[in-house]
């Protein structure tokens, strides 16, 4: 459109030439300007991931040359290695339990942050502070809050009567305390729903107030209606989120066995009990742990699947993730 | 809302009955508003109180940590001092600035063109191109770590070194250049077309003209970055372990607290430590930072 409004008059076989002369130009102008990502996609995607295809069919120790092993490695992966079925219950765990209360817990707080007149700014720096706190010193922060014996609300518990459990060193609680520390970092999820809420009509709501609808009424077929793709986005982008929880779990199961991180010493991620595995510690405990390249890979192609089918998910999403251009 | 038009009006009442009205709707919204306002002092309380242990634990001396007194008694400065002199402690602060610094400058410099020709240009294959940066960016960094490691590592024996995480910044990342995308499709084209009509080239037009205009995004997508970086504890981990003097903080940490076992107090401190920078940035740059969350992904 601008282009034809701005091109000079020519005659006719100079402005075949010129156009063409154009065109050509303005294609080396787009590839110069997108080559910094055409290069890293070739070189730091497309090649690796052909690559990890590969290896996934090799047995490969890292030092002697790979050798051909067909699908040995994916029948081991899923018949033999004891983490993967444990982490992949984990993960269907975490999509199910952690990624629900999440998004109710932001939205939530998002719904407070709206209603709240009196120091607005306050406390919505209070609430979004954690999610910045580094992943590595909010899960040793918590690692002290929960600790049996000694951490604070071990202690608060105790003298409400409640029962004290061991959190990070129970199997049965690790998953919730690990919940807990997600929800103590809901931040991004509270400014997404807030942008949201105010987005909503405000005629839609004296509407309904007009037609007697209570508060519960007015949020369930006035704010939910409005907000529901910012739902829909905060679940599947969570699902997506849990596809790489790698450092908190790791870093909760270190701290709370007492292994001396980095030592040399080597620590199978999971403890206890391989309540806190999931899938990108296998690809650490395989490949860099075990010097198994070939089923690391596999792994790694699982979790590619898995990441891949929630992000096409993502981008059918109606009025979709990617906002239309010219 | 056609049901809402149908609504009948509501009926003017007797003078009385409005007055006891307006009387128990004003009572309602005061319990209203004391009931919101304590839900957001308990929820403040959530949010706040893991911050305020860590602090007041870091001050403590090592046995009055591991006791139930929350408050420090005397107040033990000193372990910060101490933090800061245990081995490696300065190393790593500064390798997580090195990394987080120029990790963001190249990522901002080489996204920039990127994302400002997926929004303005038109050619065959941008949506596609599109496409491919997203599902990169939704990608985790495991699944193409194997090779990418042994590239490292046998190819340009860079390994135990920060080089691997630095390097690759310099090809755009994808989620920076999403973005930044999102934001620039915002700016109407008149202003690209004005440009060029001056006889503005794409570098002059990008510069000139829409790099003022989205100062805002990119200081958005500089923090974001700046944060990842201080924050990853995978990248250093993978290709900085075998070397303990390529550590960042987000690495030694743990290491830190593998040393102390039981010195709570310590770790604490390195805690905070790890922790003070991204708070004061944030301080310093909250209404980029807020504006930035939004950009993620619902619409500007």
């Amino acid at each position: 459109m601008a282009a034809s409004l701005t091109s000079p008059p020519a005659t006719a076989t100079g402005r075949t030439v010129t156009l063409r002369a154009k065109r050509r130009r303005s294609a080396l102008v787009t590839l110069a300007f997108l080559a910094p990502w055409l290069i890293g996609f070739a070189f730091f995607f497309a090649y690796p991931l052909l690559s990890t295809v590969y290896f996934s069919f090799m047995h490969y120790d890292g030092f002697r040359p790979p050798t051909w092993t067909g699908t040995r490695n994916w029948s081991y992966v899923f018949t033999e290695y004891p983490l993967f079925w444990p982490a992949l219950r984990n993960t269907l765990w975490l999509v199910v339990v952690m990624v629900t209360t999440r998004v109710v817990f932001g939205l939530g707080v998002g719904l407070l942050i709206t209603r709240i007149k009196l120091g607005t700014g306050v406390f919505r720096t209070a609430f979004y502070l954690p999610y910045l706190a580094p992943p590595v010193a909010a899960t040793m922060a918590f690692a002290f809050l929960l600790n049996p014996g000694t951490g604070p609300v071990d202690h608060l518990l105790g003298d409400v009567g409640l029962p004290q459990p061991g959190w990070f060193n129970d199997p049965a609680w690790s998953k919730p305390a690990l919940t807990m520390l997600a929800l103590w970092g809901v931040g991004d999820l509270m400014v997404i729903f807030m942008a949201a809420l105010l987005d909503v009509p405000r005629e839609q709501y004296e509407a309904a107030e007009l037609d007697g609808a209570g508060a519960w009424q007015r949020f369930r077929f006035v704010t939910l209606p409005n907000i529901s793709p910012i739902v829909m986005f905060a679940v599947v982008t969570g699902v997506i989120q849990t596809m790489q929880y790698y450092t908190q779990p790791m870093i909760a199961g270190q701290v709370a066995s007492g292994v001396i991180g980095n030592s040399g010493q080597q620590f199978e991620p999971g403890y206890p009990d391989k309540s806190t595995l999931t899938l990108p510690q296998l690809v650490y405990n395989l490949g860099f742990q075990h010097f198994d390249t070939g089923s690391a890979c596999v792994i790694a192609l699982v979790l590619f699947a898995l990441a891949m089918a929630f992000t096409a998910l993502l981008m059918r999403r109606r009025g979709g993730l990617i906002q239309a251009g010219d | 809302m056609t049901d809402v038009l149908k609504a009948p009006a509501p009926a003017s009442a007797p003078a009385s009955r409005r007055g006891t009205d307006a009387r128990t709707a004003r009572r309602r919204a005061a319990l209203e508003w004391v009931a919101i306002h304590s839900l957001g002092v308990a929820a403040a309380l959530f949010f706040v109180l893991p911050f305020v242990f860590v602090l007041l634990t870091s001050l403590m001396s090592d046995n009055q940590a591991l006791t139930r007194s929350l408050w420090p008694h005397p107040f033990e400065w000193h372990n910060y001092v101490t933090v800061f002199h245990t081995a490696g402690f300065l190393t790593w602060w500064k390798n997580s600035l090195v990394y987080a610094v120029s990790g963001t400058v190249l990522t901002v410099v080489s996204s920039v063109p990127v994302a400002y020709a997926l929004a303005k240009f038109r050619f065959r294959g941008r949506n596609t191109a599109l496409m491919l940066v997203v599902a990169t960016m939704m990608l985790p960094p495991q699944v193409v770590i194997v090779p990418m490691y042994l590239f490292w590592a046998n190819q340009m024996h860079l390994t135990g070194t920060l080089w691997p995480l630095i390097i690759p910044m310099a090809f755009g990342d994808a989620f920076t250049v999403f973005l930044l995308r999102q934001f620039l499709v915002t700016i109407p084209n008149e202003y690209v077309d004005a440009a060029r009509v001056d006889g503005c080239g794409e570098l002059r037009t990008l510069l000139r003209v829409i790099l003022p205009m989205a100062r805002p995004a990119i200081a958005a997508v500089a923090l974001f970055q700046f944060f990842s970086c201080w924050n990853d504890y995978f990248g250093p981990q993978i290709y900085a372990s075998e070397n303990p003097a390529a550590w960042t903080l987000s690495y030694g940490l743990e290491t830190f607290k593998g040393a102390h076992q039981t010195s709570w107090n310590l770790t604490m401190a390195a805690t905070m430590l790890v922790m003070a920078p991204v708070i004061i940035v944030f301080f310093f740059a909250q209404k980029a930072f807020v504006e930035g969350v939004t950009l993620t992904g619902v619409k500007g």
